[in-house]
């Protein structure tokens, strides 16, 4: 095969390194430009979570205006000085605080912190490889996303503030620096950290997919690989096709700003002054921000449903029900994520028969989303379910997804979307679905694989508090929200006072920022979880949960290069959990078929009929087991 | 590598102590001013204690739990409490109060949401709405029981192993082709609702009353097309010109402007189909009227339209909701700065009696001093152009 003739030379090549390593590693080569995926994995998620916690204080400021408009806090003056002049936010600094939640929600937690931590952290160890395909090129895309972070959180520091024009930034308030303060240098650091960002993406994502394809361990077809992986590849595909279009976006609008071009402009009077742009036309934005935009939300959700279909196989001590169904509807996501950009758009002004098109696309993709949904429900059946906090976030997931994926049903529908558009539904449709669900896969993995990047334990009792209090906070603060929308109450508002009609979601408004404070403190159950166990957490063994795939035969130490010697070769599916006739309820993938004569199944063989005819004679020897396998 | 020379310990601390030092300096800046802030430490300090003794009772409990469990381990009972009894009862009791939590916030917020459509179209709208909503509430309900109750009956015990169960095709297929089939009706029923309204025909757009409506940060420019029934062209760089009183770039070289009248509120006839041009002076805004199910963006540079036909009056709506206060209002919904919250425009449909008068006492939105300021700005271009051909 070729890959184990790829595969073997870098394979000798680590160990020799691995055995003199600890010479010359520095503290700078080791924890700061490093160049193990590992690493890099916790760098990703550190960064991430960082990223986080900011985002979410952001949130709760704003969410503390909506439910207090008429109150002023002087705390929020000695914090953020004149942006919340006599201790009540500016309108405009309330639109920066939502812009740069937003941004860093979507891209810089959902996006790298998600896959930069998972993608790098599982794929070598669940395919079988020393590395990424290329190491050096993997620190690369942290340090761009690193940077990217920087310049993100700088906006907060300069004069005219962050970003204010929505993390879609929609020209032409976001290309005409007198439409409003956060379009100034704000929006121009914001456009520069986002093309860093997408170059980070980028140079992350050829490098899964050509280690993907290229770098899998002896025996580890592509229908052999976990789900996890599956989900990672097809994200880092969609991705690789679609970021490049937001740079294209980005750079026609920075032309836009600065010199003078007119793709998004056009009879634009502003400020007492007519622009000379001609010609030009927002709805191209549009077109471009959401061919990447909605991909964008399954580069969020595929790897938060690749994570869960590993954790909840693995406690459920069940095969993930439907692999291939699993498999194709993934798939078919990739596909179709290509073709639906345009139901955000129904009445920006775009086409109305194209509306009726992107309606039908729309619809369609939702059922891969459901079959995914019910093989969930089935994996769960007549399962044994362990509830590590991995699997209770996991759970919550599914959850999330089946109540955000029907709100999409509503937005979906063209007719319908007249009157949910840019309103409190929206808001809470890709909370539920995107906030909440790909969280929620994001921690579920965090807790799984904790052991595998710290080699200690999290204290599970701690994960339960911190789920159960997210869990419930998350509806609480976001299924409100649906009716606030359908009672036409548009989003990004920075109060509700001016409208009679809006008075009545006051008190709903108190309700919903006090479970959102909730949910935030209990963030800190996870934080101080994490932190702490990465030093003192219990000592985990290696393999905890008591799985199949590759990554639990590495040894708890997390060397370089992975395995201390030969890597292991595959024999099976990643899903043999409780097969029957096996004495333990878990067969790891590097079991031979060999070893497991008892509990065989005639699909184990795939059609080789030497191996067949050998299990064929065992069986005649052993009647009674056969029996009982039947 | 010799960058290791500048990293060493020693510098790492001094690193750290002047990280330190300058925190301690912003704190003791921030307490200066909160001392300004008269009781503002107070508070923030009685949150923060608040907080802490929250961690200290986390704290206490997690203890108790752990000491708990090892005594019962010394005692060689088995194992300390059934975590996993634990889970799937809250997740029994999560369903439980899930849907009961889900009942009241349909019956108490949905009770907040918009009465009954007060156009023709809009009627087509919320039936959709509520077949969608059928279905997916069911839907809802549905996987929710099976999801919570399969985790709490499944939860994990010693004495079973699962069930060894990788696929059923005929299971797959279902459950893929039932949700095709359901997604397929709701697509082609939203299909023709969708196209029903935004595909009118040439001759009833024609025949509808129209509406000129432009949006600017942060206000909305209404006019009504006059006798002519046709506004007349605009022209962005005029905005501004006639000294000032052409706030809306009307071309005055076309006479269709001439009969528009300039309204400080929507005024509509009930059951008359009215036609909105859309469009803005500057960024993007959304002409949203959500009594009336419309909604469609402002775009500088695209007119964009609307047409529908409203069919409850004021008055009517009044009545229906109980509340004499009521009124239609116009928002904005697409993001366009600071006053984006405070777009508002009055709304009113009334009968065409009532309509007609008003419209009498509507003027024209080419005021006698514009058109002075027009006849002089031609007048003196005029004579430059004169003067340009007699040089010649
Ligand atoms: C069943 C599948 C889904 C359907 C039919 C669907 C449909 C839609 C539609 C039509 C909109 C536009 C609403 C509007 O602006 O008026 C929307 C918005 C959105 N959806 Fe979904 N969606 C689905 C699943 C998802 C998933 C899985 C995610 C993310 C993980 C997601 C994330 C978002 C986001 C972030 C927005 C809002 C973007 C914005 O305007 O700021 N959706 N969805
Ligand atoms: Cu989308
Ligand atoms: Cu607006």
């Amino acid at each position: 095969m070729a890959t184990a003739a790829i595969h073997n030379p870098t394979a000798t090549h680590h160990d020799e390194h691995h055995d003199h390593a600890h010479h010359h590693e520095t503290f700078l080569t080791k924890y700061v430009f490093s160049q193990d995926h590992k690493m890099i994995a916790k760098q990703f998620l550190i960064t991430g979570i960082v990223m986080g916690v900011i985002a979410m204080i952001l949130s709760i400021l704003f969410r503390i205006q909506l439910a207090y408009p008429d109150q002023s806090f002087p705390l929020f003056e000695v914090l953020l000085g004149k942006f919340a002049p006599e201790g009540r936010l500016d309108p405009n600094f309330y639109l920066s605080l939502v812009t740069i939640h937003g941004t860093i929600m979507v891209f810089f937690v959902l996006t790298a912190g998600l896959s930069g931590t998972f993608s790098n952290l599982l794929i070598p160890l669940q395919l079988g490889a020393r590395d990424m395909a290329s190491p050096f090129m993997n620190m690369l895309s942290y340090w761009f996303f690193f940077t990217a972070s920087v310049i993100m959180l700088s906006t907060f520091f300069i004069e005219s503030g962050p970003a204010g024009a929505g993390w879609t930034i929609y020209p032409p308030l976001s290309a005409v620096a007198k439409s409003m303060p956060g379009s100034g240098l704000g929006m121009t650091l914001w456009l520069v950290s986002m093309t860093l960002f997408v170059a980070s993406s980028l140079i992350g994502g050829i490098n899964y997919i050509s280690t993907v394809l290229n770098m899998r361990t002896k025996g580890m077809d592509l229908w052999k690989m976990p789900l996890t992986i599956w989900s990672f590849f097809l994200t880092a595909i969609v991705g690789l096709l679609s970021f490049p279009v937001l740079v294209a976006a980005v750079v026609l609008l920075i032309f836009d700003r600065s010199f003078g071009t007119s793709f998004y402009l056009s009879d634009i009077y502003v400020a007492g002054q007519a622009l000379p742009n001609e010609g030009g036309s927002p709805i191209l934005w549009q077109h471009l921000f959401w061919f990447l935009g909605h991909p964008e939300v399954y580069i969020v959700l595929m790897p938060a449903l690749g994570i869960t279909s590993e954790v909840i196989a693995t406690n459920a001590r069940k095969p993930i029900f439907g692999y291939h169904a699993m498999v194709y509807s993934l798939i078919g996501i990739t596909v179709l994520s290509f073709i639906v950009w345009g139901h955000h758009m129904f009445v920006t002004g775009m086409n109305p028969f194209l509306g009726g098109v992107f309606m039908i696309t729309t619809l369609i993709i939702a059922v891969p989303s459901a079959v995914k949904t019910f093989n969930y429900l089935a994996t769960l059946w007549k399962g044994n379910i362990r509830f590590t906090p991995a699997m209770l976030f996991a759970i919550g997931l599914v959850s999330f997804f089946i109540s955000g994926g029907l709100t999409g049903i509503f937005l979906g529908n063209a007719a319908l979307d007249i009157n949910l558009h840019d309103t409190y539904f929206v808001v809470a449709h890709f909370h539920l679905v995107m906030g909440s669900a790909a969280i929620f896969g994001m921690l579920s993995g965090i807790y799984h694989w904790f052991p595998k990047m710290f080699g200690r334990l999290m204290n599970a009792k701690l994960g339960y508090l911190h789920f159960w209090l997210t869990f419930i906070s998350a509806y609480l603060v976001f299924f409100p929200m649906h009716f606030m929308g359908l009672d036409g109450v548009p989003r990004r508002y920075y109060s509700f006072t001016e409208f009679e009609s809006m008075n009545e979601w006051l008190s709903v408004n108190v309700f919903v920022t006090w479970a959102a404070i909730l949910g935030a403190v209990a963030q800190v159950a996870f934080l101080w979880n994490f932190f702490y166990s990465i030093f003192f957490g219990e000592k985990s063994t290696q393999n905890p949960w008591e799985s199949t795939t590759l990554e639990w035969t590495t040894p708890v130490e997390r060397i370089h290069g992975n395995w201390p010697g030969e890597i292991p070769t595959i024999y099976r599916w990643p899903y043999d959990y409780s097969k029957p006739g096996h004495s333990t309820d878990f067969i790891p993938q590097t079991t031979p078929l060999s070893e497991t004569m008892s509990s065989n199944m005639p699909h184990d063989f795939e059609g080789n009929e030497e191996a067949e005819r050998i299990q064929e004679e065992w069986n005649a020897k052993n009647v009674n087991n056969t029996e009982e396998v039947k | 590598m010799n960058l290791k020379k500048y990293f060493n310990l020693k510098s790492l601390f001094t690193a750290f102590a002047l990280v330190g030092l300058s925190l301690g300096q912003v704190m003791a800046q921030a307490t200066e001013e909160a001392a300004k802030n008269e009781g503002l430490g107070k508070t923030v300090s009685y949150y923060i204690l608040l907080f802490l003794l929250a961690c200290v009772f986390i704290g206490i409990i997690g203890k108790v739990l752990q000491v708990y469990e090892l005594t019962r381990k010394i005692q060689g009972k088995k194992s300390g409490i059934a975590w996993d009894k634990f889970n799937g009862a809250m997740f029994a009791a999560a369903l439980i109060l899930g849907l009961y939590g889900a009942y009241w916030s349909y019956a108490e917020h949905g009770s907040l949401i918009l009465p009954e459509s007060a156009s023709e179209h809009g009627v087509a709208i919320d039936s959709m709405f509520n077949v969608t909503l059928i279905i997916t509430t069911f839907v809802f309900v549905v996987t929710h029981i099976i999801l919570f109750l399969f985790a709490y009956k499944y939860k994990h015990s010693k004495k079973r192993t699962a069930y060894y169960y990788p696929h059923n095709n005929t299971l797959e297929k279902y459950w893929t082709i039932i949700p095709a089939i359901a997604l397929t009706v709701l697509v082609l029923m939203g299909f023709f609702i969708w196209r029903g309204i935004t595909n009118i025909p040439k001759d009833q757009m024609a025949s509808a009353i129209q509406i000129d409506v432009t949006a600017h940060q942060f206000a909305w420019d209404v006019r009504y097309a006059g006798k002519d029934n046709v506004n007349g062209r605009k022209n962005y760089k005029l905005i501004g010109s006639l000294n000032g009183l052409n706030n809306l770039g009307l071309d005055l070289s076309d006479n269709r402007n001439n009969d528009d009248l300039k309204v400080n509120e929507i005024v509509l006839p009930v059951n008359k189909s009215v036609r909105f041009t859309i469009g803005s002076q500057d960024v993007l805004h959304s002409f949203y009227m959500p009594h009336f199910r419309v909604q469609m963006n402002a775009v500088p540079g695209m007119p964009t339209f609307f047409q529908f036909t409203p069919k409850i009056t004021t008055a009517e709506m009044q009545e229906k909701t109980n509340n004499p206060e009521f009124n239609y209002q116009l928002y904005c919904a697409k993001i366009c700065g600071g006053s984006h919250y405070n777009m508002k425009f009055l709304v009113k449909v009334v009968s065409e009696k009532e309509y007609q008068e008003w419209l009498k006492e509507q003027k024209p939105i080419v005021t006698e001093e514009m058109k002075k300021e027009y006849q002089l700005a031609l007048s003196k271009q005029n004579s430059v152009n004169n003067q340009i051909a007699l040089n010649n």
